[in-house]
């Protein structure tokens, strides 16, 4: 062909089908197969009758770094403890959407983001290792025999949640809790991956991770020796969210995708595909799997302006308490 | 001065020029960013002051410990021929080239609570110990930066004439004499070096450190940098301390330049070194155990890692094994601009000579002062405005990741460069040698070994980087590293240890065809 360029444009201007698309930055994780990023982007292609594209990286450091310039309709995969900054940088748009469905713990109005999964912080154990686990957050303190492995607050989102539950819990005495922790951990890494990958190891009894943990080794390995421990005091709830963005360049293509994460489709396949609890869906509709672990009664949860307010001196706390 | 060597000056300082500005926009031009974007920097908290302790107090054992232990592994090497020698100094110098979240759980494999240590021990009855701590953070550096220091040296000792170790057995030297003639001068010229760059890496160290300190008391400067980024979003206060770190690695810089001895050694003809001082039975015996102990040290956590991947390898996913031909693109990519970069400074160090040619040196230094994360936001801050950074994340994958690795191959190859100047200089422009053909027929094939071992150490350094292109990669980039990540995050662990041993794999596999072609004609 004498004109391949020509030609090129042609063919890519001409193309009929998919002729919208929807550009959804989101963390690295979706841009893999082994994450949810495939079968939502399927689910929703299926309806849309437009093409989902991923823009993948660090969400926030996206956010802040690009503000405007950024190039997408719709961010996900934000975590509970950094709406707060998201929030702040005005590039959002409201969903548009009833909150009704939303079975989460607590309650959740926020006109600009949408839970899409979530999951409770817990410490998580093998029972072939540990055979009688506390009950209660009280009782960890008592057992100064188990080890334990976490992530630290400073550059991590299960770390940061744990440092707020433990300041919601013991208030005043959060210092004393640390210096008790501390004698008994192993070791506290950057993100939860190596705490994870330690504790699978047998470098401690116990790791800080989520309830639904142990649902993974179940289904994807046949193993039921993974456990949370479940405490009377209540168990941290961290969240997954989705929003608008106002540079949209199809706003309500972005308000489908907004819908198409509280439909029953969606809730029903987010469990397997990110091991975490349906944020739109009854209990009883659960996988057999997520139904059937053990279930904490109380849920904690500090709303971002309060977590704000309190995160600067629990640091303060904790890195006193920790390197006493 | 003839014309044409005018112009080989001319042309030196020319490309030297070029590299010089990329490496100060990489290194100066990614921080200015960000300060500019902080509008200022911000005040520095307690916090921040102990983590600078820390970071010196670890650092400096690191560096000292790894020195010291590889002055006595690298002379044992040196002066003994074994079978599978050359294959045992290759496997060593594997740790270095390991992502440290790789390594990290070998070592935890053999030092952990669960290791193979504290099972022994608790086999035997006795008390387990505790390998968290500051010990552990020097262990875990000693580790991966042992193999580094090692080889280093043993180019020095390979860089000895055979001519002299002759000349001292017809003098009657023993081991300790040759010691003090040979090697010592040597040891001044090449270990204050090898400190240098190892305390730098150590200085940047981040995950690691928090992992094997056990806690928050292990917070090095690199931490409180991320911690300034992520939890307070203080970009200010973020550029202080990557001040901090810079003034922290000039100033080791400036001691450790002050410290080495320039080389004092003629030239020789290049023959198999032959060791006439290390006959007697003691000495082979005490050789043969240093041997074994540096291999023990640095081989066991490595076969932990085989043996943990192995089983898992062949039911990977293909994505590991598309980010593995991704992973290999970027390596070979950075490797041929570093190799080209670090030719055209060192030539450009040497045109100029004398304070200005130092000046130059320090800069093609920089890099390992400066903060992945800072580069990283720093550079995506200058290029958005110009370019999508996504649109050419590889490439700009390969130019960082050349810029991180021209440090050590300066390192290697300018003392080379300076001694063929030195020995071979006034007879190549006698000949009226100049330009390409001198640098194809009397500079390159001097400088092979060097040259291989630098190009070995950067395709196996890049190809387990994690470092920038998490910042800029989208979903069609990723990288082994990244995928390995992915993996771990995804609580596939058999996968991750199954995709950390092809990563060590091909790391290894890089390393060693480089390094190899690098030693092919060498007699020892």
């Amino acid at each position: 062909m004498r004109y391949p360029l020509f030609a090129a444009v042609a063919a890519l201007t001409l193309t009929p089908a998919h002729a919208e698309t929807l550009v959804v930055l989101a963390p690295d994780y979706f841009g893999s197969n082994w994450g949810p990023g495939p079968a939502i982007k399927e689910g929703f292609e299926a309806r849309c009758d437009c093409t989902l594209e991923y823009r993948t990286g660090d969400v926030l450091p996206r956010l802040m770094l690009e503000g405007a310039r950024l190039e997408a309709d719709v961010v996900i995969g934000l975590n509970t403890d950094t709406t707060l900054r998201a929030r702040g940088t005005g590039l959002f748009a409201p969903h548009g959407q009833d909150l009704a469905p939303l079975t989460v713990p607590i309650d959740w109005e926020d006109d600009t983001f949408i839970p899409f999964n979530w999951g409770y912080l817990a410490w998580v154990y093998d029972r072939t290792r540990l055979d009688d686990a506390p009950t209660s957050f009280a009782e960890l303190l008592e057992r100064e025999e188990i080890s334990l492995l976490w992530q630290d607050p400073r550059s991590s989102a299960s770390g940061l949640a744990l440092m707020l539950w433990v300041d919601e819990v013991f208030g005043d005495a959060a210092s004393d809790v640390w210096r008790n922790l501390a004698a008994r951990t192993v070791t506290v890494t950057a993100g939860w991956s190596e705490s994870y990958g330690m504790f699978s190891a047998g470098e401690a009894d116990m790791v800080l991770s989520y309830t639904t943990s142990p649902a993974y080794h179940i289904v994807a390995e046949d193993d039921d020796s993974k456990a949370a421990a479940i405490f009377d005091e209540g168990h941290y709830f961290t969240a997954e969210v989705a929003g608008v963005l106002a540079g949209a360049a199809n706003p309500d293509l972005a308000r489908d995708f907004m819908a198409y994460l509280l439909s029953r489709e969606f809730q029903e396949m987010i469990a397997y595909a990110n091991w975490s609890y349906p944020a739109a869906l009854p209990r009883e509709d659960w996988p057999e799997v997520m139904r059937d672990l053990p279930f904490p009664d109380t849920a904690i949860f500090l709303g971002e302006d309060e977590a704000e307010a309190r995160r600067g001196a629990a640091l303060e706390v904790w890195l006193e308490g920790m390197t006493r | 001065m003839t014309s044409a060597s005018r112009r080989a000056r001319l042309l030196a300082l020319g490309f030297g020029g070029g590299v010089a500005t990329w490496l100060v926009v990489l290194n100066f031009g990614a921080l200015g960013a960000v300060v500019w974007r902080a509008e200022g920097f911000s005040a520095l908290r307690s916090a921040d002051l102990a983590a600078v302790r820390f970071t010196l107090v670890q650092a400096l054992w690191s560096a000292a410990l790894s020195v010291a232990l590889a002055i006595p592994i690298a002379r044992a090497l040196a002066r003994r021929q074994f079978r599978g020698r050359a294959l045992l100094i290759t496997l060593m110098g594997a740790p270095f080239i390991l992502p440290t979240l790789v390594a990290v759980l070998g070592l935890l494999a053999v030092f952990g609570r669960s290791g193979l240590i504290n099972q022994g021990l608790e086999a035997l009855g006795l008390a387990r110990f505790n390998i968290f701590g500051l010990h552990g953070v020097v262990l875990a550096h000693v580790f991966y930066n042992l193999p580094l220091a090692t080889r280093i040296l043993l180019q020095g000792w390979a860089a000895i004439p055979a001519e002299r170790f002759r000349l001292a057995a017809t003098l009657g030297f023993g081991p300790r004499e040759s010691f003090r003639q040979l090697e010592w001068p040597m040891i001044r010229e090449l270990a204050p070096g090898a400190f240098l760059v190892i305390f730098l890496i150590c200085l940047t160290s981040f995950s690691v450190a928090l992992t094997m300190g056990g806690g928050p008391r292990a917070t090095t400067v690199e931490l409180a940098i991320f911690q300034a980024f992520r939890f307070d979003y203080d970009m200010g206060r973020a550029a202080a301390l990557a001040l901090v770190q810079f003034a922290l690695c000039a100033s080791a810089g400036v001691i450790a330049w002050r410290v080495a001895l320039p080389a004092a050694m003629g030239g020789g003809m290049d023959r198999p070194v032959q060791r006439f001082d290390a006959g007697g039975t003691g000495l082979r015996l005490w050789d043969g155990a240093l041997i074994v102990a540096g291999a023990l040290f640095l081989l066991v956590p490595l076969g932990m890692l085989v043996a943990r991947g192995a089983p898992h390898m062949a039911g990977l996913p293909p994505e590991v094994w598309h980010a593995a031909g991704r992973s290999l693109t970027v390596a070979l990519g950075a490797t041929a601009i570093t190799l080209g970069m670090t030719l055209a400074l060192a030539h450009a160090v040497l045109a100029l000579g004398g304070g200005r040619g130092a000046m130059l040196e320090w800069l093609g230094l920089a890099a390992l002062a400066a903060s992945p994360l800072v580069i990283g936001t720093g550079l995506f801050l200058l290029i958005r405005p110009l370019a999508n950074p996504r649109d050419f994340a590889l490439a700009i994958t390969m130019l960082v990741n050349a810029g991180m690795a021209l440090p050590f191959a300066l390192r290697l190859i300018l003392p080379g460069l300076r001694a063929e100047l030195a020995t071979h200089g006034r007879l190549s422009d006698a000949l009226g040698l100049h330009g390409l053909a001198r640098l194809r027929i009397v500079t390159l094939p001097r400088l092979r070994r060097p040259l291989g071992f630098a190009a070995g150490l950067t395709a196996a350094l890049s190809m387990g980087d994690l470092g920038v292109i998490m910042l800029f990669a989208e979903r069609e980039g990723a990288t082994l590293p990244m995928q390995l990540y992915r993996l771990m995050n995804a609580y596939r662990q058999d996968d991750a240890a199954g995709a950390a041993l092809v990563l060590l794999g091909a790391s290894l596999a890089l390393f060693v065809v480089f390094d190899r072609w690098g030693r092919g004609r060498a007699g020892t």
